[in-house]
């Protein structure tokens, strides 16, 4: 914690930061928090709660636009960082990144190159409740998994929550939105809100990096980040990990697999 | 005979009530667990109902206030438009229990806000068709402030009936006629009080954490105020904290159409969407999240208690125990009052 705060204020006191993005102390649980000044960087925090992945606020340009920007990353918003990156998203100069690790102590990243070369190196946070979960779903028919889902879609409301928590969700129109044709019926029902997370998740392929910030930031609870978590297995299983920065919803091959639409 | 509105009821009563009333074909809404959260649903059996919870994900809004209504539907047959109006005359008779009084309140603002000009007819004919058997506060957690907004954990505001548990058993406060009738329906259910019921020392106690009056008098100064932009910093915009409030009315229109026929919709809607209030011209008078959060909080505390002599907020704290980022709304109000 002292080292994640020490090194926030140096940079402040360098300049070399106009803004840092990590978290302070929470109602219940840590929250995101803006720096802006030096002394601030005294109620910074960082530990295995905080979760929300912080790499949503580096797409908004009403926060960040134009300002020099340190962030603490945990391992999913370094994933999505460096998903960012492959998509142009961000600008290097403007971002100073850093990693902390859960025992408090401060990795600065200099380049995409060092991110991905971390994450490669480190093993992905164990999620056991998500995984039981998983595996209660996957053990089900697939009439008994349509009943889960339908029963579960049914209550949301389309608040979009699991929408604006999403760093990948940065489209300034998302199709939930286009009216002209309606791609998607704006109203809440159960078929109406399947076809809102079969998009988001559809849209999210190869992209997602598993963070989970959309189902935890769900109001009703519904465990929309286990759609995006079975996507990115499939994905895996069916076009492997990409070493490029193309990814599967954007990108197109002649020789793509075709043998799973039905 | 009832006398000075006041009787009481144990908790086996309760379910016979309860019962009755489902068998006597009105629709109950009670909260029922599910997980870790507790939820509002329709219910056929008693059984189901919960009482553990200090707050219900979302409101009772709903039964007045549907996440989607149809207003009408049309028919367009060579040039010609046929209309169907609303239709309230299959609408139920419900009965919502185990609502908390800050939701019982929270039908004061809806309510003035669905008749400030027009009076809107789905929201009263709902309205009208409902009984609110609500249940008092024994306990609360960190969110809650209804006593910052002029509510209680015992206030009778908005309720038909007030049930309050004492050690053993209910008292039961019996406020409208709409609730006079829905116990002499079913008198046998009820006793009548003991001497000395002591309300007050069963409820909950919930620290005053504002002056309703004095944020709304600072809120008056405060359009250009700095203080939006360090408020809503860490906001994402989404409609979690409108959605779940007992006192948010906002909606949308939309079109459900087939070829020549169709239904008009009115949906849920959020002051927090960036969508909210963009121009077909591609103008949007509040283009960043900071002035959406102005909004929220000033249409709630100046707004709305200068124009409709009600505040938009009933203290519930189901904004802030949503919110994916903890915007917690009482802090952010105590900040500035
Ligand atoms: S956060 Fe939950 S309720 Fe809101 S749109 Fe997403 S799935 Fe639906
Ligand atoms: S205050 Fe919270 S719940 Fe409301 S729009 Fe902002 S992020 Fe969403
Ligand atoms: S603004 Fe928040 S605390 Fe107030 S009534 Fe609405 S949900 Fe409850």
């Amino acid at each position: 914690m002292r080292e994640l705060q020490d090194t926030v204020k140096a940079l402040f006191d360098k300049g070399e930061i106009d803004l840092f993005i990590g978290y302070e102390k929470g109602t219940r649980t840590p929250r995101p928090f803006f720096v802006h000044k030096a002394e601030d960087a005294e109620n910074l925090i960082f530990d295995a709660a905080c979760s929300g992945n912080l790499a949503v606020y580096l797409t908004r340009k009403d926060l960040t636009g134009g300002k020099k920007t340190g962030i603490s990353a945990s391992y999913y918003a370094l994933k999505s960082i460096a998903q960012l990156f492959d998509e142009n998203q961000l600008k290097a100069e403007n971002l100073r990144i850093f990693g902390v690790s859960e025992e408090g102590s401060v990795q600065f990243f200099d380049s995409v190159a060092a991110i991905k070369q971390h994450l490669s190196a480190t093993p992905p946070p164990a999620k056991p409740d998500e995984d039981e979960l998983v595996g209660k779903i996957n053990a089900m028919t697939a009439s008994e998994r349509w009943k889960f889902w339908s029963d579960e879609l049914s209550k949301c409301f389309k608040c979009y929550a699991c929408r604006a928590a999403c760093p990948m969700c940065y489209c300034t129109k998302c199709i939930v939105e286009v009216n002209r044709p309606q791609w998607i019926q704006p109203w809440a029902s159960t078929l109406s809100n399947m076809e809102w997370q079969i998009n988001r998740v559809m849209h999210l392929a190869g992209r997602c990096s598993d963070c989970g910030s959309c189902g935890t930031a769900c109001p009703l609870g519904i465990p929309v980040h286990l759609l995006t978590h079975k996507m990115s297995e499939t994905v895996k299983e069916h076009f492997g990990v990409s070493e490029t920065k193309e990814n599967v919803l954007s990108t197109f091959k002649p020789d793509d697999k075709e043998n799973f639409i039905h | 005979m009832i006398h000075n509105n006041c009787l009481q009821i144990t908790d086996k009563g309760l379910k016979d009530w309860l019962a009755k009333i489902i068998a006597g074909g009105k629709q109950l809404y009670a909260p029922v667990r599910e997980g870790d959260k507790t939820a509002f649903k329709w219910l056929d059996s008693v059984a189901e109902i919960s009482m553990e919870h200090i707050q219900t994900t979302q409101s009772a809004k709903a039964v007045a206030f549907p996440r989607a209504e149809k207003l009408f539907s049309y028919q367009k047959e060579k040039g010609a438009v046929t209309l169907q109006d609303y239709n309230p005359d299959n609408l139920s008779e419900t009965v919502i229990f185990g609502l908390h009084p800050c939701d019982a309140a929270g039908f004061r603002p809806l309510g003035s806000i669905f008749n400030w000009d027009t009076p809107d007819k789905p929201y009263n004919e709902r309205r009208k068709r409902m009984t609110l058997i609500t249940v008092s506060c024994t306990k609360s957690d960190e969110f809650c402030f209804c006593t910052s907004v002029n509510g209680g954990p015992g206030n009778t505001e908005g309720s038909d009936i007030l049930l309050t548990p004492l050690k053993k058993d209910y008292l039961v406060e019996i406020i409208t006629e709409k609730g006079q009738k829905l116990v002499e329906a079913y008198q046998s259910c009820f006793d009548t009080p003991p001497e000395n019921s002591d309300k007050e020392a069963c409820l909950a106690k919930v620290p005053v954490r504002f002056s309703p009056e004095e944020v709304s008098r600072k809120l008056s100064g405060m359009f250009e105020s700095k203080v939006w932009e360090t408020q809503s910093e860490r906001c994402l915009g989404c409609g979690a904290c409108a959605f779940v409030c007992p006192a948010c009315a906002c909606f949308d229109i939309q079109e459900n159409s087939k070829g020549n026929s169709g239904d008009r919709l009115r949906c849920w809607d959020s002051c927090g969407f960036s969508l909210f209030t963009l121009h077909t011209s591609g103008h949007n008078p509040r283009s960043t999240q900071s002035q959406r959060w102005r909004q929220r909080l000033m249409h709630k505390f100046s707004y709305m208690p200068d124009r409709l002599s009600v505040i938009g907020c009933t203290g519930c704290g189901r904004c802030s125990r949503a919110c994916p980022v903890d915007m917690n709304i009482a802090e952010h109000l105590a900040d500035i009052g």
